[in-house]
């Protein structure tokens, strides 16, 4: 990847890694097409509400301690409570003053523009809020009407004497949310990151909502070095000094890509690339590979044979009661593969795999860990799906295999698998899985889930389920639309591979 | 003068996909981002038989906004309609769909022309707010989905009301069922489309009412006039939501001079309902009155149902007094004087400032300076609570947005409702003991 600060503009995972939203068939099929660069995108030809990346990127810098957002958009795109973050920084005893405003844009500013307004409210915030930096968000609208932030931004940075940054929110430009975490990074790597000036014992640590700070913290202390972590809870000033750190490591490789990759290829700050410390051997790749960028390779087997022993029997013993259940997984990609991989660890029969999207690349040009590992130890029949998630996918998934066990981890997408009869587990936490000692607690929490099935039993048998029996008969990916044309022709052979694909699956995997 | 949005109380036009939710049976098609749902979603309550996730979305992208996005449309309905178990569909522009020009119009007429329930509303966000796309999408409904009658079929004491915009308001749903036990005592049959039980049969009778009541101050003016003159059917546009004695015999009143019932058959019931009250009242009217920690002054934060009833009740049922109020939903500018004119309308003549305003900064400033004489009163929404605790107020999160407290199916409307208030009131007072 090369990065190029000299312009606001990010582009796309689609453009910038070739990033895929739709497809359907099995593991063995999708890393022969990666391979051989065959991978296609499959559209849609019917969706349901998803996500915008501007949710993710605003998302993302909103959570930084004390700045300013400006959201030139009308009033949907900004509703935005941002009362999380207060919460997180009275866990560590501080502050948190980031506001938001917005231009609230009306049928006359469509027609005339108001770019003036955007202007205004920068100066208004500047005054009212004393932000250590202000992000100004673009909008669909804004993008269409043709607003001019840049031109604004660099003029008015100059002249408050703090970063003020232009971030392209157009939802329209992607159908990968992700995008937006990118549009982030990008606006930090441009605006607050400055050159080094001497390297400290710090690892930075890219995550969502930290709620693992104090352990993550015990961690790295073990190997002398200090987390700093991003972007909850940080601040402009110690944003400012990431390129100082030793690594940067993430909780996710979706979340983390570009921040990871640009200081590397901006800095030389070392990126972690191992698989993620969700599960037993996630953790220990990723914490002897941190100790080896931080050399302390001998205090991370320390680490990690005091964790097996206070741990590994208590997992053990509860493995014995949750093996063999069988699972389906519809969780963003930095996760999907990273969860399948511990649910094998615990002897649990991942049945379907289904991605939001699919980076068959990181920023390095590399498969992403995850998904390289999952090839590598499972069968090559296991089915994936990347489904953008399309809830009507994951629905006819759930029908098809009737798995025990659902695991998802966006807002409101665990209740409709409930309502099928399948006992689901949110992975909400980021932390969920992390390490030995999550390992246990989600072994645990799936054990509860299974053996208290009473309310998913009591809500499926009253509900009505929202898709027609025609849409439960037909198969997920049936309203892609390469396979519309498909319907043209007569049955073809290949379908009726991936059917007897997707039966076989069903049946134990070695792995 | 530019627009200033600090603190959002409302979202945008879209956000009348929650009023089409809010009717069993219907299904929004959102034309629009593949974003725009979640944005807009309640923060509870909002998995019903069909959540946000699964509303029919064109997923906007930039394919369209180069090339149009009507065959999206096409398909996406088309799909739809295969797909989803509802009767019917009502398909919701969103800004960039309007600002490329589709033709929804024609995309629409299509399918309605092979008989598919589908109908549409222009709601683009830059078009108005959440409260106006209400509107908007209604009448769209009353238009486009409702068939003609004859005048005889009418149905004598059927009612149709009408009042807040579903899930924009949280109380939404026990408010509306309040208002028709209301209506109801009186003998008349209430008819509504929202929520548990109603739908689209009840949506179907809407044409055959012999009278049509609107509940709220502006939302959802236009579309209830609309629907009046299509159908010929008398509206009482009541402005004020009743809350407590005072102001709900006011309204059953209203109500029973309207529908010509007999004054002494609503005097008999308004005087149950208030013995039933004053029992309560008179009950735990000392702590009421001896309440240390509260003063009498108060100020409302919200939007203009919620600032004007809430008003409403404190000066006229508990006898409390309004400090400056404050209406936040951007109330259009032709409703405005009316509106006013209620809030100067209180008993012995107290007359009530207010000042529509949408800039949170610029409100809490003014509230910082306003004489409560003693500890303030605020009744608002969640952002307000930082506000309140900086003035050692009493904050009663009333008001949207809501994020501290989950509504199910509680009502501030009605006698009943003006108990719930002085629950909550009087706890928010109580709770700030530290145990």
């Amino acid at each position: 990847m090369k990065i190029n600060l000299n312009t606001s503009a990010v582009p796309t995972r689609e453009n910038r890694l070739g990033s895929i939203t739709g497809y359907s068939g099995t593991i063995g099929d999708l890393m022969e097409k990666v391979e051989c660069g065959s991978l296609r995108n499959s559209d849609r030809c019917f969706s349901q509400s998803s996500l915008c990346l501007s949710g993710c990127a605003m998302g993302l810098l909103g959570s930084i301690r004390d700045v300013a957002l400006v959201w030139h958009a009308p009033a949907g795109c900004q509703s935005f409570t941002n009362v999380l973050g207060d919460q997180l920084a009275r866990n560590i005893n501080q502050t948190f003053d980031t506001k938001c405003v917005g231009t609230d844009l009306s049928e006359a500013d469509t027609v005339f523009g108001a770019i003036d307004s955007v202007r205004a409210l920068i100066y208004r915030a500047f005054e009212q809020y004393h932000p250590n930096a202000i992000f100004v968000a673009s909008s669909c609208v804004a993008g269409v009407i043709g607003e001019d932030v840049d031109s604004i931004v660099d003029e008015i940075s100059e002249e408050l004497g703090i970063p003020v940054a232009s971030v392209h929110c157009e939802g329209f430009k992607s159908r990968i949310w992700a995008s937006g975490f990118d549009i982030a990074d990008h606006a930090v790597l441009q605006h607050i990151v400055k050159p080094p000036k001497e390297k400290r014992r710090v690892v930075n640590f890219k995550n969502f909502f930290e709620s693992e700070r104090k352990q993550i913290t015990e961690l790295f202390a073990r190997l002398d070095v200090t987390p700093q972590l991003l972007y909850s809870n940080s601040t402009v000033e110690e944003l400012s000094h990431l390129s100082e750190s030793l690594a940067t490591v993430c909780i996710c490789g979706t979340l983390g890509t570009y921040i990871g990759n640009g200081l590397e290829e901006l800095y030389g700050v070392p990126y972690v690339r191992t698989i993620n410390p969700m599960g037993m051997a996630g953790f220990e790749a990723w914490y002897r590979e941190i100790a080896k960028l931080v050399d302390r390779e001998e205090a991370a087997e320390e680490v990690l044979r005091e964790e097996r022993e206070k741990y590994l029997p208590q997992i053990l013993e509860l493995k014995k009661e949750i093996e063999g259940h069988t699972a389906v997984i519809g969780m963003g990609p930095g996760y999907t593969y990273e969860v399948a991989r511990v649910l094998q660890e615990l002897g649990i029969k991942v049945v379907h795999a289904a991605a939001w999207h699919l980076d068959h690349q990181y920023d390095n040009g590399k498969l992403p860990p995850a998904l390289d590992y999952l090839n590598k130890t499972s069968s090559s029949n296991i089915t994936l799906s990347v489904a953008d998630q399309q809830n009507f996918e994951i629905v006819n998934i759930l029908n098809r295999y009737k798995p025990d066990l659902y695991f998802s981890r966006h807002p409101g997408t665990t209740v409709w698998a409930i309502k099928q009869g399948v006992t689901s587990v949110f992975v909400a936490d980021e932390y969920l899985i992390f390490g030995y000692k999550g390992t246990l607690n989600f072994a645990k929490t799936i054990r509860d889930n299974l053996v208290n099935r009473s309310f998913e039993k009591n809500l499926a048998a009253r509900v009505k389920l929202p898709y027609t029996d025609w849409w439960y008969s037909q198969q997920s990916n049936a309203l892609f639309e390469q396979k519309l044309e498909e319907e043209e022709k007569p049955e073809t052979k290949e379908s009726e591979t991936n059917e007897a694909q997707a039966e076989k699956a069903l049946e134990p995997v070695e792995i | 003068m530019a627009r200033v949005l600090d603190q959002p109380r409302y979202s945008c036009a879209l956000g009348s996909m929650n009023t089409i939710q809010s009717i069993p049976g219907a299904i929004p098609i959102l034309h629009a981002g593949p974003g725009c749902a979640a944005k807009l979603s309640a923060f509870a309550g909002s998995s019903g038989k069909f959540s946000p996730l699964l509303f029919p979305c064109s997923s906007v992208s930039e394919r369209e906004v180069v090339f149009g996005g009507a065959d999206k449309l096409r398909s996406t309905i088309d799909n739809a309609l295969k797909v989803i178990d509802a009767q019917l569909f009502v398909v919701l522009t969103g800004c960039t769909s309007e600002l490329i020009g589709d033709d929804i119009g024609e995309v629409v007429s299509g399918f309605r022309k092979n008989g598919s329930p589908v109908v549409y509303a222009n709601t683009p966000g830059f078009k108005g707010n959440n409260l106006e796309g209400h509107g908007w999408a209604l009448k769209a409904i009353f238009d486009q989905y409702l068939p003609e009658i004859k005048q005889s079929e009418k149905r004598k004491g059927l009612i149709n009301i009408f009042a807040s915009a579903p899930q924009a308001d949280p109380y939404w749903h026990g408010n509306l069922r309040e208002l028709e036990r209301l209506v109801a005592s009186l003998g008349l049959t209430p008819n509504t489309i929202f929520g548990y039980g109603r739908g689209i049969p009840s949506l179907k009778n809407v044409p055959y009412a012999e009278f049509n009541l609107l509940v709220s101050p502006w939302v959802g003016l236009e579309a209830a006039e609309f629907l009046s003159e299509k159908y010929q059917t008398p509206l009482l546009h009541y402005p004020v939501l009743p809350i407590g004695a005072f102001e709900s015999t006011k309204f059953l009143k209203a109500v029973g001079e309207f529908a010509k019932l007999d004054p002494s058959l609503v005097t008999k019931v308004t005087d149950e309902f208030e013995n039933e009250y004053y029992y309560f009242i008179e009950r735990y009217a000392d702590l009421f009155l001896e309440m240390r920690i509260l003063s009498k002054r108060f100020v409302v934060i919200g939007d203009a149902q919620y600032a004007l009833a809430f008003t409403k009740f404190l000066v006229n049922d508990i006898g409390m007094f309004p400090t400056t109020q404050y209406v936040t939903d951007r109330t259009p500018e032709q409703y405005q004087e009316k509106i006013r004119n209620e809030f100067e309308s209180l008993n012995y003549g107290i007359k009530a400032d207010v000042q529509f305003l949408t800039d949170g900064y610029d409100i809490h400033n003014r509230i910082k300076e306003a004489d409560f004489n003693g500890f303030p009163l605020i009744i608002g929404a969640s952002w307000d609570k930082s506000l309140a605790n900086e003035l050692r107020g009493n904050f009663v999160n009333l008001a949207s947005p809501i994020i501290e407290k989950v509504i199910i199916n509680s009502s501030v409307a009605g006698y009943h409702g003006g108990l719930k208030i002085l629950e909550e009131i009087y706890s928010a007072g109580l709770s700030r003991l530290i145990l």
